[in-house]
C-alpha cells in the first residue's frame, strides 16, 4: 500500500492565495453556462449526462468513505433515497410557490436548490445517526449496518402514502438541468480533493492504512470516520435530490441494494481512494450500457440476433467488469490520481507530484 | 490546498471531455445533420424516410418484472410479423426497436428518450408496470409521440396527457364487471363487501361495485374492511354471515383472499366469493386450498375463451414461442394491432395524426376483448369472468361494458 504523496511546498503558486477560495467557482460558472447552452434541445444527451453526473457525485462521495477512510459502506443508495424523497416531496409542496421578487424561472431554481439542500441535510442527518454507533465497529459490521439501513429506507418508502408507496412519486417539477448537476459534480470533486489534501484528509488516510496506529498517533478515529460518513451521505442525498428532479418518477425500485453495489463497483473499479478514478469509472460505467446499445443496434436490424443480444446487455456488462477486475485488481488508478498516471511524455504542470 | 490547479484542471477537463463527447449527438438529435466523425450513436439512427415504419418498445426484459416484459414483447412481435406478412402498412414494412428498462423507471425514461430523439420512432409501446409507464408517459407526452401501454391499469397513467393510450381496462372497471355478473348471471339479490382499506386498488373496485350493484337493483347488506397483512378475518366474516348475503365481494390480493376464503368456510359462509385480477396467482390455490373453489373473479383474458380470434392467437403464439400466452402477451398483441390499425388509418406519420387515429379506435376486435377507446384514452373493453374449480381457473363468460 502506498500512501499518497504529501503535497510539497510550492515556490510559485499559480493562483494568489487570497483568491484560492473563489477561483474555482469563478472559472466553473461560465463553463457550466456554456455547457448548458451547447446542450440546448438535446434531450437524450442531457438525460444521459445528468445520469452520469449523479453517478459521479455518488461515486466520488462514496470514495471518501470506502476509498480514503477504508471503511466499507454498501448502503449509499439508501442515503440517495432519503435525499430524493425528501427533496422530491418538498418540491411537490412548493410547486405552486414562487418568490415574488424573482422571475419565475429563477425562483424555481432557488426553490429547487433549497429542496436539494434540505434533502442533502436529511441524508447527512441519517448518515450521522447510522454512523455514530456503527463506525465504532470495523469493516464488515459497518457493511451490514449500512446494508440494513438502505433496506429499511426502501421498505419505509414503500409503505408510506405520502411517498407514493410502491407506485412511486411522480409529478415532481423537472427543475434539474445538466448545468445544475455538474455544478454539484464540481462541488463534490472540489470538496473531495481539498479534503484529501487537508490535515483532516491525512487523518482519514491514516485510518485507512492502520487504524490502531492512527489511534496511537492521537487521531480521533471514530470522530473522523463519522465526519467522513456524514460528508459522504450529504452528497449522496444531493445526488438523490438531483435524480428526483430529472427522472419523471422515483420509486423504491430505483434505490435497491443493487444500486448501492453499482456505486461500490464504480469506486472499486476506479481505484479505492482515487477521486479521478471514481469519476472515470462512473463515466465509463454509465456510458457502457448505452454504448453497447448503440453498438448492437448498429450491428443488426430489428429482430436480428444482435438486437436480441442488446436486450440482455447486463450479463455482458458483468463479464466486462470481471475482465477489468482480473486485469487490474487495484482498480484503474489504484490510489493515484489521473495526473499521476498520465504517460511520461505529457507535459506536467506541477512538480512534486510523483 | 496546494493542489488547486490540478484539481481545477481535472474538473474542467472532465467537463470539457463530457462536453465534447455528448454535445455532438445534439445536432443530429435536433435536425438530422450527422457529422462524419460520429460512429456508434448516430449509426443507430435509421433514415427517417425509408420504406419501413419504426416503432419503439420499452419493456422490462430483465429485472424483477422480466417475465411480464418478455411475454409482452413476444405478443407485440407476433402482431408485427403478421402485419408484415399481410403487406405491412400502406406498402411500408413495420419494424420495432425494443429497449430493456431493467424494470426501473429511470432506465425507462432514458430508453424512451433515446427512442424519441435518436431513433425517431413513430409510436411507443410499453410498459407493464404502471410506474415505468408513468415515467415513459411524461417523456412521450412532452415530445408529442403517441404511446400505447398494453397493461398498465393505474388510472393516472393516461392522465399524463392526450398522447397516452392504453388497451387494458382501468382498475375501477372491474368493480362494474363483477356487479353486472353478480346481478345478471349469478342472480344475486343481496351482497356483502369486504374491502382492503390499505390498497387504493381494492377501494376503487369496491366503491364502483357497490354503486353499480345497487343501481342494478341489488341490495348491499354488509360492509366490512380489513388491512393488508391481517391474518384473522373471522370477526368481519361473522358479521357478514349475520346479514345473510347471497355473495361476498372481496376485491383484494391473492395473499389475503386465500386466507379469507378458508376462514369464510370455517365460519359457515357457503356463498360464493367474488374478486378482481388481484386474485390471479397460483398462490391463491396454495393458501385457500379447496375453500377457493366455486368462487369467481374478473380478469383481462382467458386462454380458455372459445372465441375463434383468441384461439387462433393462442395457436399462432404457441407455434412461435412454444408456450401458452398469458394475459400480458395477449394485451401486448392487442396494443400492437391497435397501433398498426391506427397507422393504416392515419393520413401521415406525424405525432398528432397518429394520435388522432388511435383515439378513433372503436370496436376493435382484440384477442383480449373488444376495444373502444374513450375520451380519457382508456380502453372500454370486455373483461372475462373466471371460475375457480379443480385447482385451476375456468372461463365462464365475457362481460361487455
Amino acid at each position: 500500500m502506498q500512501t499518497p504523496a504529501l503535497p510539497v511546498p510550492e515556490s510559485r503558486p499559480l493562483v494568489p492565495p487570497s483568491l484560492r477560495g473563489v477561483a474555482p467557482v469563478v472559472v466553473a460558472l461560465p463553463v457550466l453556462a456554456l455547457f448548458q447552452w451547447l446542450l440546448g434541445g438535446a434531450d437524450f444527451a442531457s438525460y444521459l449526462l445528468s445520469v452520469m453526473g449523479v453517478n459521479i457525485i455518488l461515486a466520488v462521495s462514496l470514495n471518501v468513505v470506502n476509498g480514503m477512510t477504508g471503511q466499507f459502506s454498501i448502503g449509499h443508495a439508501g442515503f440517495m433515497a432519503v435525499g430524493a424523497y425528501i427533496s422530491g416531496v418538498l418540491s411537490l409542496q412548493l410547486k405552486e410557490v414562487a418568490l415574488s421578487f424573482l422571475p419565475v424561472a429563477a425562483s424555481d431554481q432557488v426553490l429547487f436548490m433549497l429542496s436539494l439542500l434540505v434533502g442533502g441535510a436529511a441524508a447527512a442527518a441519517c448518515g450521522f445517526l447510522v454512523g455514530l454507533p456503527s463506525l465504532r465497529l470495523r469493516g464488515d459490521y459497518l457493511a451490514i449496518v449500512t446494508l440494513g439501513f438502505g433496506e429499511i429506507i426502501r421498505v419505509v418508502v414503500q409503505n408510506t402514502d405520502s411517498f407514493g408507496r410502491a407506485l412511486g412519486l411522480s409529478g415532481i417539477p423537472q427543475a434539474s438541468s445538466p448545468a445544475m448537476v455538474y455544478f454539484w459534480v464540481f462541488l463534490v470533486v472540489l470538496a473531495a480533493r481539498r479534503l484529501a489534501g487537508s490535515s483532516h484528509g491525512r487523518s482519514l488516510w491514516a485510518i485507512r492504512e492502520d487504524e490502531v496506529a492512527a489511534e496511537a498517533m492521537g487521531v480521533d478515529t471514530t470522530g473522523y470516520k463519522v465526519r467522513a460518513f456524514v460528508f459522504s451521505s450529504f452528497f449522496a442525498g444531493i445526488a438523490g435530490g438531483l435524480f428526483a428532479h430529472f427522472v419523471p418518477i422515483i420509486n423504491p425500485g430505483s434505490f435497491t441494494f443493487v444500486r448501492s453495489m453499482e456505486i461500490v463497483v464504480m469506486v472499486v473499479l476506479g481505484g479505492l481512494g482515487s477521486t479521478t478514478g471514481a469519476i472515470v469509472a462512473a463515466i465509463f460505467l454509465t456510458l457502457l450500457p448505452e454504448g453497447m446499445r448503440s453498438l448492437f443496434s448498429a450491428l443488426g436490424t430489428e429482430g436480428s440476433l444482435a438486437q436480441r443480444v442488446d436486450q440482455i446487455r447486463m450479463p455482458i456488462y458483468g463479464v466486462l467488469l470481471v475482465v477489468l477486475m482480473l486485469a487490474r485488481p487495484q482498480g484503474l488508478f489504484g490510489s493515484k490520481e489521473l495526473w499521476d498516471v498520465l504517460p511520461r511524455w505529457l507535459p506536467r504542470k506541477r512538480r512534486g507530484l510523483a | 490546498m496546494r493542489r488547486l490547479a490540478p484539481m481545477l484542471l481535472a474538473a474542467l477537463a472532465i467537463m470539457a471531455a463530457a462536453c465534447e463527447k455528448k454535445t455532438q449527438p445534439a445536432p443530429s438529435g435536433e435536425g438530422g445533420t450527422q457529422s462524419p466523425g460520429q460512429s456508434s450513436n448516430t449509426g443507430a439512427t435509421p433514415p427517417p424516410a425509408a420504406d419501413t415504419i419504426l416503432l419503439g418498445q420499452v419493456g422490462a426484459l430483465s429485472g424483477g418484472q422480466a417475465t411480464f416484459g418478455i411475454s409482452q414483447r413476444n405478443g407485440i412481435e407476433l402482431a408485427i410479423k403478421e402485419a408484415n406478412a399481410a403487406g405491412g402498412v400502406n406498402g411500408k414494412k413495420l419494424a420495432i426497436r425494443v429497449y430493456d428498462n431493467q424494470s426501473k423507471p429511470e432506465e425507462a425514461a432514458q430508453a424512451v428518450t433515446r427512442l424519441i430523439t435518436q431513433d425517431k420512432v413513430v409510436l411507443i409501446l410499453g410498459d407493464v408496470a404502471s410506474s415505468n409507464s408513468l415515467a415513459m408517459a411524461d417523456k412521450a407526452q412532452a415530445a408529442g409521440v403517441p404511446m400505447i401501454t398494453p397493461s398498465s391499469t393505474n388510472v393516472t397513467v393516461t392522465q399524463k396527457g392526450d398522447y397516452i393510450f392504453r388497451v387494458c381496462f382501468i382498475d375501477p372497471f372491474q368493480g362494474y364487471v363483477m356487479a353486472k355478473f353478480a346481478r345478471d348471471d349469478l342472480k344475486l339479490k343481496q351482497v356483502a363487501v369486504l374491502t382492503d382499506n390499505k390498497s387504493a386498488y381494492s377501494i376503487d373496485l369496491a366503491n364502483v361495485f357497490k354503486q353499480k350493484f345497487t343501481e342494478m337493483g341489488g341490495k348491499l347488506v354488509a360492509e366490512q374492511s380489513y388491512s393488508q397483512g391481517d391474518t384473522d378475518y373471522r370477526a368481519q366474516l361473522t358479521a357478514i354471515k349475520k346479514a345473510q348475503p347471497d355473495g361476498i365481494y372481496v376485491p383484494g390480493y391473492y395473499s389475503e383472499v386465500g386466507v379469507i376464503a378458508r376462514q369464510a368456510r370455517e365460519v359457515g359462509l357457503k356463498v360464493p366469493l367474488m374478486g378482481g385480477d388481484g386474485w390471479d396467482s397460483a398462490t391463491l390455490f396454495e393458501l385457500g386450498g379447496s375453500a377457493v373453489e366455486g368462487n369467481y373473479f374478473s380478469n383481462h383474458y382467458s386462454p380458455d375463451n372459445p372465441d375463434p380470434r383468441t384461439q387462433k392467437f393462442i395457436a399462432d403464439y404457441k407455434a412461435e414461442y412454444k408456450s401458452v400466452p398469458d394475459a400480458l402477451a395477449a394485451l401486448g398483441y392487442d396494443a400492437a394491432r391497435v397501433a398498426i390499425e391506427a397507422l393504416k388509418r392515419s393520413k401521415d406519420l406525424t405525432g398528432p395524426s397518429v394520435r388522432d387515429a388511435i383515439a378513433q379506435t372503436k370496436d376493435f376486435p382484440g384477442v383480449a376483448g373488444t376495444i373502444t377507446l374513450d375520451d380519457k384514452r382508456n380502453a372500454v373493453k370486455s373483461a372475462v369472468i373466471l371460475k375457480v374449480a379443480d385447482g385451476k381457473t375456468q372461463y365462464v363468460t365475457t362481460i361487455n361494458p
